[in-house]
This record gives structure tokens, C-alpha cells and sequence, in this order.
């Protein structure tokens, strides 16, 4: 008899949150469903050989790295024809949607950030696991969210006069 | 760890059910067109029970009763067979269709392929014989040991019938103690005697 590793369900139903979280603040929202499929479908092909004692959502988490920087490539290639279309223009906020004024604040981050800031604050990896992700050391991991957080913070709030 | 003020994120922390729900049956399908969807499985409301079914690509693998747990089944399946489990009811479909005509006293027996992965030697041996005892009839532990030739072996079809691992489908309920009586029965003795109750109606 194999060892005994839980039905992948469970996982799914554990994990789904967090991962499309981590997807939408990488993708934005309308990318985000793609990359989820693609890591969970990657994952469960993999499941099986996974070791019992590995932290899920750090695997998970990574695999989502990968299939979003994927997702972005696909974007890159099909856009790779119409040059010099203003990204802005395509999306532009409707007023007051919050979720879209953060996706621009996110969008506008240097992807070390924005990435750091998803993977720490939204799926829950220690700094040491996200540079394990993004490369570079721990420091420098929680650096890149700590800055990217300010950043957010400034443009979401900073018109408002709210300082930190 | 630092406790900062994360607040700007909290447009994201909100994740619509429906969301994920959709993006679950996305995966149900990918999954299955990448034949990697090991097992899926439902639960099926019936007149004794919610009904765990489980079925690989071959046929169905699993009926279980509540009591059983189906927690527990599952993971049974995981150690067993394989991990890339869902809850994906579409293949459970033409099984959940014969079981509803079943339950309605308008099907004898079962058409839908079956996967007796979990049972193997002896235990299968009798597990298939099941198969061969008609709709709303009875038989011994004995009569189906000396079917299966080894009339000696009341007591290990008493255990295969126990461990049947597809249990309405593959009718281990119409199996009776030589006196008539009962005897056990994985879904319990009140269940046993409503599925032999219904077939005596029909």
C-alpha cells in the first residue's frame, strides 16, 4: 500500500482562495482565472509525487509564480504585432472600483514588488520562501514588499493626504 | 514577523464563492481531458442515505454509505488507488441515473462499467458472483460459497460481502444467513432490510 496523502479535493478546497488572490494581484482579475487553472492542473499532475511532509501552500504559491509569468508571456506574444498601444487606455478605471484602482496600483509596481507583496502578504510565504521564489536573499524579499507596500499605499491613499 | 497595515490589499481578500466554483468545474474538465482526473467522485441523496460514489476512467470504484464515512473512503481511495481525486459529478452521471431508477423500483439490475480495483482474489471472486443473484431474490452465504466453488467458505464470503466495495450495485444485501435471518451489512441491518423491502414491492 502507498502512503497515504490526502484526496487533492481537499487541497483545491484549502487553497483555492489564496492562489486566486496571489493570481490577481501578479494578473490582475481577468488574467487570473487562467493562471489558477494552469496551477492547479499542474498541480495536480504532480500531486502524487509530492513529498508528504512539503508545505502546500509554498508549492502552490511557487506554481502560480511560474504559470503567471507564463500568462504574461502569452499576453506579451499575441500583443507583439499592434506596437505602441497605450496599456492605460484599455482599462481605465471606473471611479471608485476598488478593485481596479489597486490593480492599477499593482500593475504600476516593478514586478519584484508586486510579487513579493503577493506571494508574503497575500499567500502567506515567509521572506525566506519568496526569495526562494524571486531569487536574491531574504532581505532583499522583504525589502521589495515592504517597499512595495509603501508604494501602494502612497498612490491609493497619498491623494488623500493620508503620509507614512 | 512585523505586523504592517495591509489595509491597501483588502479589495482582494474577498473571494467570490461562485468564483471558485466556476473555476473548480473548469478544473473538473481540464483535468479529465488531461486524463488525469484518477477519480472523481459524488454524493448521491438516496431512501437510505447519501451515497458516496466514486468512479475512475474504467467504471465505478466506490459505494459507500454514511456510516462508512466517506471521509475515511476517500482516503482509503488516496492510499489505494491515487491522490488525483475530485469531486467531479459528471462522471458519475449514468451511475446516479441507474441508481435513481433503482430506487424507484424501475431498474433490476446495473448497466454502468464497474472497477473492482479495490478488491482482489477470493473477495472479487465472490464480489462478482453478487452480480448473478436476480433482483428480489435471496441466497445463503453457502449457497454463494458453493457457487463460486468452495462450499467450505461460508465465513470468507461473509467477509467478502462485508468489504464489497460496491454495495447496492453489486447486491451483497441479497445474501441471507442460512436461517433466514439478516446478517450484517455494511450500509446497517435496517438498510439491508429496506433494500430488500423494495425489491420484494417491485
Amino acid at each position: 500500500m502507498k502512503t497515504g496523502k490526502p484526496p487533492f479535493e481537499g487541497v483545491v478546497a484549502e487553497h483555492s482562495a489564496t492562489v486566486l488572490r496571489v493570481c490577481r494581484a501578479v494578473l490582475g482579475v481577468d488574467e487570473a482565472d487562467d493562471a489558477w487553472s494552469e496551477t492547479f492542473l499542474a498541480a495536480m499532475r504532480a500531486y502524487p509525487d509530492l513529498p508528504a511532509d512539503a508545505n502546500l501552500q509554498a508549492w502552490l504559491v511557487t506554481i502560480a509564480h511560474r504559470k503567471a509569468i507564463d500568462v504574461t508571456r502569452a499576453r506579451q506574444r499575441r500583443a507583439l504585432p499592434v506596437e505602441n498601444v497605450p496599456e492605460v487606455a484599455t482599462t481605465v478605471p471606473a471611479p471608485g472600483d476598488q478593485d481596479d484602482e489597486l490593480w492599477h496600483a499593482l500593475k504600476a509596481l516593478p514586478d519584484k514588488q508586486r510579487h513579493a507583496v503577493a506571494y508574503h502578504h497575500l499567500g502567506g510565504l515567509a521572506y525566506n520562501e519568496v526569495a526562494e521564489i524571486l531569487g536574491g536573499t531574504t532581505d532583499a524579499a522583504r525589502r521589495a514588499a515592504a517597499d512595495g507596500m509603501k508604494a501602494l499605499r502612497t498612490s491609493l491613499m497619498g491623494s488623500k493626504g493620508a503620509t507614512r | 514577523m512585523t505586523t504592517s497595515d495591509t489595509s491597501v490589499l483588502a479589495p482582494l481578500a474577498d473571494v467570490d464563492p461562485a468564483d471558485l466554483a466556476r473555476l473548480h468545474a473548469g478544473l473538473e474538465a481540464a483535468a479529465d481531458r488531461a486524463g488525469q482526473l484518477d477519480i472523481a467522485y459524488t454524493t448521491f441523496d438516496s431512501p437510505v442515505g447519501p451515497l458516496l460514489l466514486a468512479a475512475t476512467e474504467t467504471g465505478l470504484l466506490r459505494v459507500a454509505y454514511e456510516i462508512e464515512g466517506h471521509d475515511r473512503v476517500l482516503e482509503t481511495i488516496s492510499a489505494r488507488i491515487s491522490p488525483r481525486i475530485l469531486r467531479a459529478p459528471k462522471r458519475l452521471e449514468g451511475a446516479m441515473r441507474e441508481l435513481d431508477e433503482y430506487f424507484a423500483g424501475r431498474r433490476t439490475t446495473f448497466d454502468v462499467p464497474l472497477d473492482l480495483g479495490l478488491s482482489a482474489g477470493f473477495r472479487q471472486l465472490v464480489q462478482r458472483q453478487l452480480a448473478h443473484i436476480a433482483y428480489g431474490h435471496t441466497q445463503s452465504y453457502g449457497q454463494v460459497a458453493a457457487a463460486v466453488g468452495n462450499p467450505k467458505a461460508v465465513r470468507a464470503v461473509g467477509t467478502a460481502c462485508a468489504r464489497n466495495p460496491l454495495p447496492v450495485v453489486l447486491p451483497c444485501h441479497r445474501v441471507l444467513k442460512a436461517d433466514g435471518s439478516l446478517g450484517g451489512y455494511a450500509g446497517g441491518p435496517a438498510t439491508k432490510a429496506i433494500l430488500l423491502e423494495l425489491e420484494s414491492a417491485a
